[in-house]
């Protein structure tokens, strides 16, 4: 089943275009990796896609309905939630404030709240009185993740959650996407690191300058190709 | 190809030799004109020198006063204690009281610079209030009542037997005409300066500090002291204005002297419906500012309420002021404070411009 | 002088200055927003409990309740259509314009009630004192200081205890990011104004029943509330009960040396806690 879904998308910052004619979509349950260098346009379509840059409406359709136009406290109200770049916790919230202000947007009653949470991390229980910021930024992604999925999304976009964590860190936070996805949430994982993204997702979008460039399940598609689709033929 | 920076256009030189122009033939005025017209030139130009310096700081420095008539206050009150206390002459008084602004500026400015924004703002506010406070202990000249001049020290001000020879006046006229001379003066050279200072490399990192400090500073800019500097420059001049202005007035009070109405409001309104950041604003505004008061002067209260008004739907739909939409119209800039980088392509002669702020 | 007596009165005249600061620290604290008119605006709330009041025959206490939801609706209407236009990088915009609405406020005050002395009339409660020992108390002062206890401790209950708490810190911390949670920052704000005037309808209650006011008082009140709020640092609303009464303080003993001296008091108190501690006496740990 289809649930999100982007025809020809192309997003502006200003005079100048960012994203030409992007197509891809998004099934329930599954968890679609967009690859891509920097400044490939990987950040602009999660922006596109969480309302925070607006589009024409029908370029981007959420379980058929046009949204591309709206706003993203619109969009998060629709169930598309996203955990930006850079975790942005609020510095005078607690840890378990931030998780609560991610239902600040509704979604009460669905499969997550703050005791599900605290069972998928269990460290956020144990320190959840604590200042956001105090925590390690392994801990700090885990709260960027739970504050998501407090409005009990249909899809979690997920920006560069890797950024800047040690491996084991990476590993744990990695280890939790199953359990989300196994809640029928869509996953949308934008990364760097390649081998990561494509042994978490069922498929794949690798971005060049504004344009997917490859797509397809990773197990599918060579290294070489992938290679090619990241940087450019012949780089 | 070749580069030059070029800060002038052919519009500004033109408006130099115009502006220069319009000074004399200002000069000359007091010939012609009835001592009533000299009066209002007097306002006018004492307001536009107020408003220069204003704009200097909030405009160009960021640096949003609400405090100026602390030095206005500063520089009467120095002028009539010099003139009364000690027997000076006012001209050579008024003079001097700039510096008395320029004193009571540094202990000020060690307060309010502790503040930021509008902080900074409520801060030269106090600071103006508890001058007020104290010069109102001051029983000498007058405590919170005020006092006059001393008939004998206007009378006889330096250059006014000459001026009543040359222009067949009487005593009186003969000050309102050195207060006129001596405010066009005052406004040119402020005008003058502040385009000096905006177009020196010093006014190169005024910009930039207004458009973004941190980058200003890693380029080397002391933010900090350029401050320091155009707030105590501001001072001076506001501070010699008000000294001027109490001279024609020749009677002063705590009340009227710190007035936060009339030597703030008035000159914030000027500069924010004239055009905020730029010389010509000021100019358009204290125009504009004196129609409006001649107009609805008589309805008091309203005249007030329809300038707070104006300033707030000028500072929502046209925050550049009325010289932003006419330059923006036009192109027009008389005091061209942008540097152009041209360049010399030398296949055609033709030059091509660039803007770079 | 009684020292215990002028010390007392002090104490209760920094409840009302709380009060006057309580408003502007909320607006400022949520949004980085100084409203120049803020003590204009308590001006305006204390006109129209003097309006109802005289043309309904009610007490100014019970006339507050009416007052209240209107200055709930004045001030959301200010924020969405005037001062939110003003947020944004730059300082000047919302500055210069809560000034140019402060001399607007003030003006349209002087055109439509004159620039005379009013009162709201408490009746017996205006005379009214208790004793306690050594010390007779006015009951208004200290009705006014409860008060100010109480808004403090409401709009801090609101503000960690509520989910629209909750948002406020969270738009003010990041607006955009807030969006992301669903938040309208623009409504937060309108919000926060909202609630703001609220306050000042209850300053405004105690400004007009305590002493005599006219059009002209605003920016004074606004001096006291900026200093009430820097002496008790930014965003703590505990500060600003100490700031109040830090001002309070010294104008009631500059008062009790030399009358003249009263607002003089004050300000250099102001002046001294900026000298010695910038910040305030209760920093806030972050900012």
């Amino acid at each position: 089943m289809c649930l999100l879904k982007t025809n020809r998308l192309a997003a502006h910052y200003n005079d100048f275009q960012a994203l030409f004619a992007v197509d891809l979509h998004l099934d329930a349950g599954e968890t679609v990796a967009i690859i891509g260098a920097n400044g490939a346009g990987k950040t602009t379509l999660l922006r596109s896609l969480c309302g925070a840059l607006a589009n024409a409406p029908e370029q981007i359709v959420f379980d058929g309905e046009p949204v591309g136009a709206l706003s993203a406290e619109q969009v998060v109200r629709r169930g598309i939630a996203m955990v930006p770049e850079g975790r942005k916790l609020f510095p005078s919230l607690s840890v378990e404030e931030n998780l609560q202000i991610g239902g600040y947007a509704g979604g009460a009653g669905g499969f997550w709240n703050l005791a599900k949470l605290y069972e998928l991390f269990p460290v956020l229980g144990e320190r959840r009185r604590q200042p956001a910021t105090r925590l390690s930024g392994g801990q700090q992604q885990m709260v960027a993740i739970g504050r998501a999925l407090m409005s009990n999304p249909k899809v979690l976009l997920c920006d560069e959650i890797s950024l800047g964590l040690a491996p084991a860190v990476i590993r744990d936070i990695y280890n939790a996407l199953p359990g989300i996805r196994s809640q029928g949430a869509g996953v949308i994982l934008v990364e760097q690191d390649i081998s990561r993204a494509l042994s978490a997702a069922n498929r794949f979008y690798c971005i060049m300058e504004g344009r997917v460039t490859l797509s397809g399940e990773p197990e599918n598609a060579s290294r070489d190709a992938i290679h090619d689709a990241y940087f450019g033929v012949g780089a | 190809m070749r580069y030059s920076i070029q800060t002038s256009t052919r519009f500004s030189r033109v408006s130099l030799a115009l502006a220069v122009a319009m000074v004399f033939m200002l000069a000359l005025l007091p010939a012609y004109a009835s001592r009533g017209l000299l009066q209002d030139m007097f306002f006018i130009l004492t307001m536009l020198t107020l408003a220069q310096f204003w704009n200097l700081l909030a405009g160009y420095g960021g640096l949003l006063s609400i405090g100026q008539q602390a030095f206005v206050g500063v520089g009467g009150y120095a002028m009539f204690a010099l003139v009364i206390l000690h027997g000076w002459d006012p001209l050579a008084a008024v003079a001097v009281a700039g510096c008395a602004a320029l004193l009571v500026s540094i202990p000020m400015g060690f307060f309010s610079f502790r503040l930021h924004g509008a902080y900074f703002a409520i801060g030269t506010w106090v600071l103006a209030e508890v001058l007020r406070l104290l010069v109102a202990q001051f029983k000498a000249l007058g405590g919170g009542t005020g006092t006059s001049l001393p008939r004998a020290a206007t009378r006889n001000l330096w250059g006014a037997d000459w001026v009543k020879e040359v222009f067949d006046v009487k005593s009186a006229a003969a000050r309102d005409i050195l207060a006129y001379w001596l405010a066009l003066a005052l406004a040119a050279a402020a005008i003058a300066g502040i385009y000096y200072l905006l177009r020196s490399k010093q006014g190169l990192a005024l910009s930039a500090v207004r458009d973004n400090a941190e980058v200003a500073r890693s380029v080397g800019v002391n933010a900090h002291r350029l401050k320091w500097q155009i707030f105590l420059a501001s001072a001076f001049g506001t501070g010699i204005t008000g000294a001027l202005i109490y001279l024609q007035k020749a009677r002063i009070s705590p009340d009227a002297a710190f007035s936060v109405t009339d030597w703030t409001a008035y000159i914030i309104f000027i500069v924010v419906i004239g055009g905020i950041g730029t010389i010509e604003g000021p100019i358009l505004g204290v125009l504009v500012f004196y129609l409006l008061q001649s107009l609805l002067a008589d309805y008091g209260s309203w005249y007030l309420l329809s300038l707070g008004v104006a300033g707030i739907t000028v500072m929502l739909f046209a925050p550049r002021g009325l010289w932003g939409l006419i330059s923006d119209r036009t192109g027009v800039q008389c005091f061209p404070i942008r540097r152009l980088l041209v360049q010399h392509s030398n296949k055609t002669g033709e030059n091509s411009v660039r803007n770079h702020h | 002088m009684n020292y215990l007596d002028t010390v007392v009165q002090g104490v209760l005249l920094g409840g009302l200055y709380a009060l006057f600061a309580a408003g502007l620290s909320l607006v400022f604290g949520i949004m980085r927003l100084v409203n120049l008119a803020h003590g204009d605006l308590i001006v305006l709330a204390a006109y129209l409990l003097l309006i109802t009041a005289s043309v309904l025959g009610l007490s100014p206490f019970v006339a507050a309740a009416a007052v209240a939801p209107l200055m709930f609706g004045i001030g959301w209407l200010l924020q969405r259509h005037v001062l939110g236009r003003t947020l944004g990088a730059d300082i000047l915009p919302p500055l210069l314009v809560t000034f140019g609405l402060s001399i607007a406020l003030q003006n349209a005050l002087l055109q439509g009630f004159s620039a005379d002395s009013r009162r709201l009339n408490s009746g017996a409660l205006a005379t009214a004192s208790i004793d306690l020992g050594p010390v007779s108390v006015g009951v208004l002062p200290l009705l006014t200081f409860a008060s100010a206890i109480v808004v403090i401790i409401a709009l801090n209950q609101l503000f960690y205890r509520t989910e629209l708490g909750r948002a406020f810190r969270a738009t003010s911390d990041d607006a955009d990011t807030a969006r992301l949670m669903g938040i309208q920052p623009q409504r937060i704000f309108s919000g926060a104004t909202a609630i703001a005037m609220l306050v000042v309808t209850i300053a405004a209650l105690y400004l007009g029943t305590r002493a005599n006011f006219d059009p002209s008082i605003g920016p004074a009140r606004l001096i006291y509330a900026f200093e009430a709020v820097i002496i008790g640092g930014l965003g703590s609303l505990w500060g600003t009960l100490a700031g109040g009464i830090t001002i309070g303080l010294a104008q009631t003993i500059g008062a009790a040396i030399n009358p003249e001296w009263q607002i003089l008091s004050g300000h250099i108190a102001f002046l001294l806690v900026l000298l010695l501690k910038p910040r305030g006496l209760f920093p806030r740990a972050f900012d």
